[in-house]
């Protein structure tokens, strides 16, 4: 019994020193504990330094948590319990968000940075005129690929991924419409297709794929592809530039039948509870030489103009991670299709992972 | 009739806990069954299960996790054996507890490196002469982990109910002529068999609804039903279709330990 009482003590008297400690550290620091802001954001998505500046140049204490999908993040937000203040989600959540009222108009006089942002991502379809968002980063899905492993080929298009040689080497990302809008690509249909026939046909293409297919994962990808453990990878092209910095071998395609072009923007959800700080920390993410550094950080393209001349020109002018609007309009944005569609592809989408070689 | 008022009392706590954590979600999950992506009331789910997607991946959790507690519990008996044998008992069965202290996380990450094409298992494997081999992302892998993962908390209860038993009841087989292997046959197993049923337990219910290492070290080569319900709570947030898979599982745990629960003594 009294061991009982001593370990029951132990453990509080060092949750008690944990809670001081974090306490003085706080005070230390300057932070009242009041004055906090919460951001909700992807995982490795944002250069913790600058978190640091923000903290010291407003005096918010900063808490950060992520997420790992869109889907993940809406139900935490949706189910509330949660004071997120500030959210980063991907274009067709955004306009589900705000049909869904899950997110605060934004005040444009608080945002006065917001002039930095180039004109052509601005005003896009899932949130006219920025009323509830703005851009943090943009790019496109493609095909990452160690052209040494492959012996010196090349990969141009989605339907080169079918090739016999290529068994057990492609690692696919586990999200349904990623692996889904591929295969209706390679078809030459349209990734935002909802035709139960396009979409079966999509489907029982990408079984065929099967034998080619080393594994389905998640963030993983990147270390797996960095150190040559798989030769091809479909990737977000962020994930692409960070790891071809790291690899000299990896190469990166935005296939010729069309792909992914994507926003992931900067949200202030209905959880919020320091709106005031909030439009801080987006103003200040807005600013140019700010913007410069989170890129070169993040590794994604930044959609602001002004940031790009702070940036080494060998970065800015590279087509593969900075493509010219010509090349975009190939591209195509994810629509957000409705609960049941979604449903439907994700149903799919597991059969397809059910499928075996 | 005092002592009755403070008998209730005593009961209190666990009434509660019961209705509120365990009675209400059991409800809430059930609830949540009957209600199509819509949100409209049908069986719609329930004949969604019954089709061969659904039967197959749950034909695969089953046979997974069989697997992996079958091949827990042969290496668990002996080891558990083993260790009852030892002078030091509590300090060997310490450091076979001490892996499960770490998070599952960073285990599954570590075998990310152990098994991939430049780790240590195919340098083994290159220097042995057999050559390097596709180690990760394959069924050997899932199973060597989860077993790997397991396998303490089938050691425990076996090696408890092994150090419980009274030894003399070993000599007493032995005088009587009882081979070694009639002797564990007759003697040894029956009384450890209770062990044996909760490690199977422990072990075989997690296993049916492993999810997070079916991606991480089996590549989504394996999907389970732990996978599909993950999926659909959190990414179609389909939590009707969610829930009967839950109320399937939950109905199939409720079989498999009355199956192996404790019968009455003497029946």
């Amino acid at each position: 019994m009294s061991k009982l009482v001593r370990f029951f003590f132990a453990i509080i008297l060092v949750s008690a020193v944990l809670f001081y400690t974090v306490h003085e550290l706080n005070n230390s620091e300057g932070y009242s504990g009041r004055n906090t802001l919460t951001i909700y954001n992807w995982g490795d998505y944002i250069d913790p330094q600058l978190i640091k500046r923000f903290e010291k140049e407003t005096g918010v204490k900063v808490i950060y948590e992520t997420f790992d999908s869109n889907e993940a993040m809406l139900t935490k937000i949706e189910q509330g319990g949660t004071t997120y203040d500030i959210a980063i989600p991907s274009e067709y959540m955004i306009d589900k968000m705000r049909k869904e009222r899950l997110l605060i108009p934004l005040d444009h006089s608080k945002l006065p940075n917001l002039h930095y942002i180039d004109k052509r991502f601005m005003d896009l379809p899932f949130d006219e005129d920025n009323k509830y968002s703005v851009p943090y980063f943009w790019g496109t899905v493609g095909i990452v690929y160690n052209s040494k492993m492959l012996g010196g080929k090349k990969i141009t298009s989605w339907n080169d991924l079918w090739d016999s040689d290529l068994r057990n080497k492609i690692l696919l990302i586990d999200g349904a419409r990623e692996v889904m809008g591929m295969g209706l690509n390679s078809l030459g249909y349209s990734l935002n297709d909802t035709n139960h026939n396009h979409l079966h046909q999509a489907k029982r293409k990408l079984d065929l794929l099967t034998p080619n297919i080393k594994a389905i994962v998640g963030d993983e990808s990147r270390l797996l592809l960095e150190n040559e453990e798989a030769s091809i990878g479909l990737v977000w092209s962020g994930v692409a530039s960070e790891i071809m910095s790291e690899n000299k071998n990896l190469e990166y395609a935005v296939p010729k039948e069309g792909s992914n072009l994507w926003f992931d923007n900067m949200v202030i959800p209905k959880t919020a509870k320091n709106i005031k700080a909030a439009h801080k920390f987006i103003n200040f993410m807005l600013d140019p030489k700010i913007a410069a550094k989170n890129a070169e950080y993040v590794n994604y393209s930044t959609p602001n103009k002004h940031a790009l001349s702070y940036m080494p020109k060998g970065t800015v002018n590279d087509e593969r991670f900075y493509p010219s609007p010509e090349l975009t309009r190939k591209l195509e944005v994810y629509e957000n299709l409705g609960k049941k569609n979604l449903a439907y592809y994700n149903e799919l989408f597991l059969e397809f992972k059910m499928h075996r070689k | 009739m005092n002592n009755k008022i403070t008998q209730n009392l005593y009961l209190l706590p666990y009434a509660l806990w019961i209705v509120l954590f365990v009675i209400a979600p059991l409800l809430l999950v059930l609830y949540y069954s009957f209600f199509d992506i819509e949100g409209h009331f049908s069986l719609m789910n329930y004949m969604n299960f019954f089709t061969p997607v659904y039967m197959k991946m749950a034909f695969s959790s089953f046979w997974y996790a069989f697997l992996i507690t079958f091949i827990s519990l042969i290496f668990a008996y002996p080891t558990a054996y083993l260790l009852t044998k030892t002078r030091h008992k509590q300090l060997w069965l310490l450091l076979i507890i001490v892996p499960s202290w770490i998070n599952l996380l960073l285990k599954a990450y570590a075998f990310l490196g152990i098994f991939g094409t430049k780790g240590i298992a195919n340098s083994f494997l290159e220097a042995i002469g057999v050559g390097s081999k596709q180690i990760l992302f394959t069924d050997f892998s899932f199973i060597f982990v989860s077993v790997y993962i397991f396998i303490p908390f089938m050691i425990l209860p076996i090696f408890n109910s092994l150090n419980e038993m009274n030894p003399s009841l070993l000599d007493a087989a032995n005088d009587l002529g009882a081979s070694k292997w009639t002797t564990f046959r007759r003697v040894i197993f029956p009384l450890t068999i209770n062990g044996v049923k909760s490690g199977c337990q422990v072990v075989f219910i997690p296993a049916l609804s492993l999810f997070m290492l079916t991606r991480l070290i089996a590549g989504n080569r394996v999907i389970t039903l732990g996978t599909a319900i993950e999926q659909h709570f959190l990414v179609t947030r389909d939590w009707g279709m969610g829930s009967t898979i839950a109320v399937f599982l939950i109905i199939i745990m409720f079989l498999i330990m009355s199956v192996t629960g404790n019968r009455k003594r003497g029946v």
